[in-house]
Protein backbone atom coordinates (compact mmCIF):
# COMPACT_ATOMS: atom_id res chain seq x y z
CA UNK A 1 0.00 0.00 0.00
CA UNK A 2 2.83 2.39 0.78
CA UNK A 3 4.44 4.07 -1.77
CA UNK A 4 7.35 5.02 0.57
CA UNK A 5 8.44 2.77 3.48
CA UNK A 6 11.24 3.04 6.09
CA UNK A 7 12.49 5.89 9.24
CA UNK A 8 12.38 8.96 9.09
CA UNK A 9 13.46 11.25 12.16
CA UNK A 10 12.70 14.90 13.26
CA UNK A 11 14.50 16.63 16.26
CA UNK A 12 13.25 20.09 16.76
CA UNK A 13 13.86 22.67 19.88
CA UNK A 14 11.49 22.13 22.46
CA UNK A 15 8.55 25.40 21.74
CA UNK A 16 5.81 25.51 20.87
CA UNK A 17 6.96 27.97 17.38
CA UNK A 18 8.08 24.18 16.23
CA UNK A 19 4.85 22.65 16.49
CA UNK A 20 4.11 23.95 12.82
CA UNK A 21 7.25 22.39 11.43
CA UNK A 22 6.56 19.17 12.84
CA UNK A 23 3.07 19.03 11.28
CA UNK A 24 4.24 19.71 8.07
CA UNK A 25 6.77 17.16 7.90
CA UNK A 26 4.38 14.46 9.24
CA UNK A 27 1.83 15.47 7.19
CA UNK A 28 4.09 15.61 4.29
CA UNK A 29 5.03 11.87 5.10
CA UNK A 30 2.02 10.68 5.75
CA UNK A 31 0.23 12.16 2.44
CA UNK A 32 2.94 10.00 0.55
CA UNK A 33 1.28 6.34 2.37
CA UNK A 34 -1.49 7.02 -0.05
CA UNK A 35 -3.97 7.70 3.37
CA UNK A 36 -6.79 9.69 2.62
CA UNK A 37 -6.67 13.99 3.78
CA UNK A 38 -8.95 13.12 6.60
CA UNK A 39 -6.83 10.46 8.18
CA UNK A 40 -3.31 12.47 7.35
CA UNK A 41 -4.82 15.40 9.22
CA UNK A 42 -5.85 12.93 12.29
CA UNK A 43 -2.40 11.55 12.24
CA UNK A 44 -0.51 14.89 12.12
CA UNK A 45 -2.65 16.39 15.06
CA UNK A 46 -2.06 13.63 17.20
CA UNK A 47 1.47 13.37 16.83
CA UNK A 48 0.85 17.60 17.56
CA UNK A 49 -1.11 16.61 20.56
CA UNK A 50 1.92 14.50 21.47
CA UNK A 51 4.75 17.07 20.97
CA UNK A 52 2.78 19.70 22.73
CA UNK A 53 2.47 17.65 25.81
CA UNK A 54 6.40 16.87 25.70
CA UNK A 55 6.78 20.60 25.25
CA UNK A 56 4.34 22.19 27.46
CA UNK A 57 4.54 19.25 30.33
CA UNK A 58 7.59 16.87 30.19
CA UNK A 59 10.22 19.77 29.55
CA UNK A 60 7.90 22.98 30.64
CA UNK A 61 8.85 25.01 28.06
CA UNK A 62 11.96 24.98 28.93
CA UNK A 63 13.43 25.47 25.02
CA UNK A 64 17.26 23.94 25.47
CA UNK A 65 15.87 20.99 24.97
CA UNK A 66 14.75 18.53 22.39
CA UNK A 67 11.72 16.77 20.90
CA UNK A 68 12.75 13.84 18.63
CA UNK A 69 9.82 12.21 16.62
CA UNK A 70 10.42 9.34 14.68
CA UNK A 71 8.07 7.72 11.92
CA UNK A 72 8.10 4.63 10.74
CA UNK A 73 6.43 3.55 7.62
CA UNK A 74 5.84 -0.31 6.17
CA UNK A 75 2.97 -1.87 4.58
CA UNK A 76 1.19 -2.89 7.58
CA UNK A 77 1.18 0.15 9.96
CA UNK A 78 2.45 3.91 10.52
CA UNK A 79 4.48 4.39 14.24
CA UNK A 80 5.57 7.34 15.53
CA UNK A 81 7.94 7.40 18.34
CA UNK A 82 8.17 10.60 20.28
CA UNK A 83 10.66 10.68 22.70
CA UNK A 84 12.00 13.11 25.33
CA UNK A 85 13.88 13.07 28.87
CA UNK A 86 11.62 14.78 30.30
CA UNK A 87 9.16 14.44 33.29
CA UNK A 88 7.57 10.69 32.41
CA UNK A 89 4.36 10.36 32.03
CA UNK A 90 1.82 7.42 30.86
CA UNK A 91 -1.23 8.55 28.78
CA UNK A 92 -2.18 5.21 29.57
CA UNK A 93 -2.96 5.95 33.21
CA UNK A 94 -4.75 8.37 32.47
CA UNK A 95 -8.77 8.32 32.63
CA UNK A 96 -10.46 10.98 30.38
CA UNK A 97 -13.24 12.85 32.03
CA UNK A 98 -16.18 13.60 30.70
CA UNK A 99 -16.90 16.47 28.20
CA UNK A 100 -19.77 17.67 30.06
CA UNK A 101 -17.88 17.12 33.30
CA UNK A 102 -14.82 19.12 31.91
CA UNK A 103 -17.21 22.23 30.41
CA UNK A 104 -18.73 22.38 34.34
CA UNK A 105 -15.12 22.30 36.19
CA UNK A 106 -14.03 24.89 33.52
CA UNK A 107 -11.04 22.39 32.43
CA UNK A 108 -9.71 22.03 29.32
CA UNK A 109 -7.02 20.12 29.96
CA UNK A 110 -7.07 16.34 28.81
CA UNK A 111 -8.18 16.61 24.94
CA UNK A 112 -5.64 16.48 24.00
CA UNK A 113 -4.60 12.70 24.93
CA UNK A 114 -8.57 12.21 24.75
CA UNK A 115 -7.82 12.96 20.62
CA UNK A 116 -4.82 10.48 20.62
CA UNK A 117 -6.61 7.64 21.91
CA UNK A 118 -9.35 8.18 19.70
CA UNK A 119 -7.60 8.57 16.61
CA UNK A 120 -4.59 5.86 17.48
CA UNK A 121 -5.05 2.22 17.42
CA UNK A 122 -2.75 1.40 19.84
CA UNK A 123 -0.93 4.07 22.25
CA UNK A 124 2.23 2.74 24.19
CA UNK A 125 4.33 4.24 26.69
CA UNK A 126 8.02 3.55 27.11
CA UNK A 127 10.30 4.65 30.15
CA UNK A 128 13.33 4.37 30.98
CA UNK A 129 14.23 6.40 34.52
CA UNK A 130 16.39 9.16 34.18
CA UNK A 131 17.02 8.18 30.40
CA UNK A 132 14.19 8.58 27.97
CA UNK A 133 10.67 8.44 27.79
CA UNK A 134 9.16 7.18 24.31
CA UNK A 135 5.04 7.37 23.51
CA UNK A 136 4.79 5.04 20.92
CA UNK A 137 1.59 6.10 18.52
CA UNK A 138 0.25 3.05 15.97
CA UNK A 139 -1.93 3.49 13.45
CA UNK A 140 -2.51 0.19 11.75
CA UNK A 141 -3.07 0.01 7.81
CA UNK A 142 -5.05 -3.32 6.73
CA UNK A 143 -8.54 -3.65 7.45
CA UNK A 144 -8.13 -7.01 7.87
CA UNK A 145 -5.81 -7.14 11.17
CA UNK A 146 -6.99 -6.85 14.46
CA UNK A 147 -7.38 -3.83 15.65
CA UNK A 148 -6.15 -2.90 19.04
CA UNK A 149 -7.46 0.08 20.95
CA UNK A 150 -5.94 0.93 24.32
CA UNK A 151 -8.58 2.69 26.20
CA UNK A 152 -9.06 3.10 29.63
CA UNK B 1 4.55 26.09 4.84
CA UNK B 2 1.30 26.52 7.59
CA UNK B 3 -0.64 29.72 7.15
CA UNK B 4 0.26 31.98 9.70
CA UNK B 5 -2.52 32.48 12.55
CA UNK B 6 -4.72 35.48 12.49
CA UNK B 7 -7.23 37.14 14.71
CA UNK B 8 -9.92 39.90 14.25
CA UNK B 9 -12.33 41.50 16.70
CA UNK B 10 -15.37 43.20 15.91
CA UNK B 11 -18.70 43.91 16.97
CA UNK B 12 -21.86 42.05 14.90
CA UNK B 13 -25.47 42.93 16.31
CA UNK B 14 -24.51 43.36 19.83
CA UNK B 15 -22.11 40.50 19.86
CA UNK B 16 -18.58 40.27 20.00
CA UNK B 17 -17.29 39.06 16.68
CA UNK B 18 -13.68 37.14 17.23
CA UNK B 19 -12.70 36.00 12.82
CA UNK B 20 -9.91 33.65 13.50
CA UNK B 21 -7.42 32.42 10.68
CA UNK B 22 -4.78 29.79 10.16
CA UNK B 23 -3.62 27.88 12.26
CA UNK B 24 -4.78 27.14 15.62
CA UNK B 25 -2.22 25.76 18.18
CA UNK B 26 -0.79 25.24 21.45
CA UNK B 27 1.40 28.32 20.00
CA UNK B 28 -1.54 30.45 18.84
CA UNK B 29 -4.20 29.95 21.25
CA UNK B 30 -2.95 31.92 23.91
CA UNK B 31 -3.82 34.87 21.87
CA UNK B 32 -7.10 33.76 20.82
CA UNK B 33 -7.72 32.81 24.56
CA UNK B 34 -6.79 36.80 25.56
CA UNK B 35 -9.38 38.21 22.97
CA UNK B 36 -12.48 36.08 24.55
CA UNK B 37 -10.91 36.69 27.86
CA UNK B 38 -11.23 40.38 26.88
CA UNK B 39 -14.47 40.68 25.40
CA UNK B 40 -15.59 38.58 28.94
CA UNK B 41 -13.86 41.34 31.36
CA UNK B 42 -15.69 44.35 29.39
CA UNK B 43 -18.86 42.33 29.98
CA UNK B 44 -19.49 40.86 26.15
CA UNK B 45 -21.04 37.61 26.46
CA UNK B 46 -22.55 36.89 23.41
CA UNK B 47 -19.43 35.59 21.29
CA UNK B 48 -19.40 34.55 17.76
CA UNK B 49 -16.31 33.06 16.84
CA UNK B 50 -15.70 33.14 12.83
CA UNK B 51 -13.96 29.97 11.52
CA UNK B 52 -14.37 30.20 8.00
CA UNK B 53 -10.65 31.04 7.70
CA UNK B 54 -9.37 28.95 10.02
CA UNK B 55 -7.74 25.60 8.47
CA UNK B 56 -6.16 23.70 11.35
CA UNK B 57 -7.09 23.26 15.30
CA UNK B 58 -5.44 21.19 17.86
CA UNK B 59 -7.09 20.27 21.31
CA UNK B 60 -5.27 23.60 22.61
CA UNK B 61 -7.74 25.96 20.80
CA UNK B 62 -10.55 23.87 21.76
CA UNK B 63 -9.31 24.07 25.58
CA UNK B 64 -10.24 27.89 24.56
CA UNK B 65 -13.69 27.41 23.96
CA UNK B 66 -14.04 25.11 26.64
CA UNK B 67 -12.88 27.23 29.19
CA UNK B 68 -15.28 30.36 28.78
CA UNK B 69 -18.26 28.49 28.13
CA UNK B 70 -19.98 27.95 31.26
CA UNK B 71 -18.89 31.17 31.80
CA UNK B 72 -20.34 32.97 29.39
CA UNK B 73 -23.55 30.54 29.54
CA UNK B 74 -24.13 31.62 33.43
CA UNK B 75 -23.77 35.37 32.41
CA UNK B 76 -27.17 34.76 30.05
CA UNK B 77 -24.16 34.58 26.90
CA UNK B 78 -23.05 32.09 25.07
CA UNK B 79 -20.31 31.24 22.56
CA UNK B 80 -21.58 30.59 18.55
CA UNK B 81 -18.90 29.34 16.41
CA UNK B 82 -19.55 29.76 12.87
CA UNK B 83 -18.01 29.03 9.51
CA UNK B 84 -15.86 25.34 10.40
CA UNK B 85 -14.58 23.86 7.17
CA UNK B 86 -15.10 20.03 7.23
CA UNK B 87 -11.38 19.34 8.27
CA UNK B 88 -11.52 21.39 10.96
CA UNK B 89 -15.24 20.60 11.93
CA UNK B 90 -13.82 16.84 12.18
CA UNK B 91 -11.45 17.97 15.27
CA UNK B 92 -14.79 19.06 16.94
CA UNK B 93 -16.63 15.83 15.78
CA UNK B 94 -13.95 13.46 17.44
CA UNK B 95 -14.38 14.91 20.70
CA UNK B 96 -17.76 15.31 20.47
CA UNK B 97 -18.03 19.31 21.04
CA UNK B 98 -21.55 19.34 18.81
CA UNK B 99 -23.42 18.68 21.80
CA UNK B 100 -21.87 20.93 24.52
CA UNK B 101 -21.23 23.85 21.81
CA UNK B 102 -23.82 25.90 19.43
CA UNK B 103 -22.17 25.10 15.88
CA UNK B 104 -23.87 26.82 13.10
CA UNK B 105 -23.15 28.03 9.18
CA UNK B 106 -22.10 31.36 9.49
CA UNK B 107 -21.72 34.65 11.45
CA UNK B 108 -25.61 35.87 10.08
CA UNK B 109 -26.97 32.57 11.36
CA UNK B 110 -25.15 33.22 14.71
CA UNK B 111 -26.61 36.28 15.19
CA UNK B 112 -29.78 34.73 14.39
CA UNK B 113 -28.83 32.21 17.20
CA UNK B 114 -28.76 34.51 19.43
CA UNK B 115 -32.15 36.41 19.03
CA UNK B 116 -33.38 32.76 19.08
CA UNK B 117 -31.42 31.70 21.43
CA UNK B 118 -29.23 33.30 23.27
CA UNK B 119 -27.76 30.91 25.56
CA UNK B 120 -28.19 27.41 24.75
CA UNK B 121 -28.44 25.37 21.95
CA UNK B 122 -31.60 26.04 20.09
Amino acid sequence: MNAIEGKFTLTVPSSTQNLALIRDFIGTLIMQTGLDENEVLKLTLAVDEACTNVIEHAYGKDNSKEVLVRTFLDNHEIRFEIEDTGLGFDPNAYQPDELERLVAERKSGGLGLRLIQTIMDEVRYEFEPGRKNSLLLIKRLRKDENREVIKN
Amino acid sequence: MPQPFSLQVSQQAGASLISIGGHLDAHTAPEFETAIQTAVDGGQFQVIVDCTNLSYISSAGLGVFMSFIEEVREQGGDIKICGLVPKVRQVFDLLGFPDIFDLVDDVAAAVQRFAESPTRKG
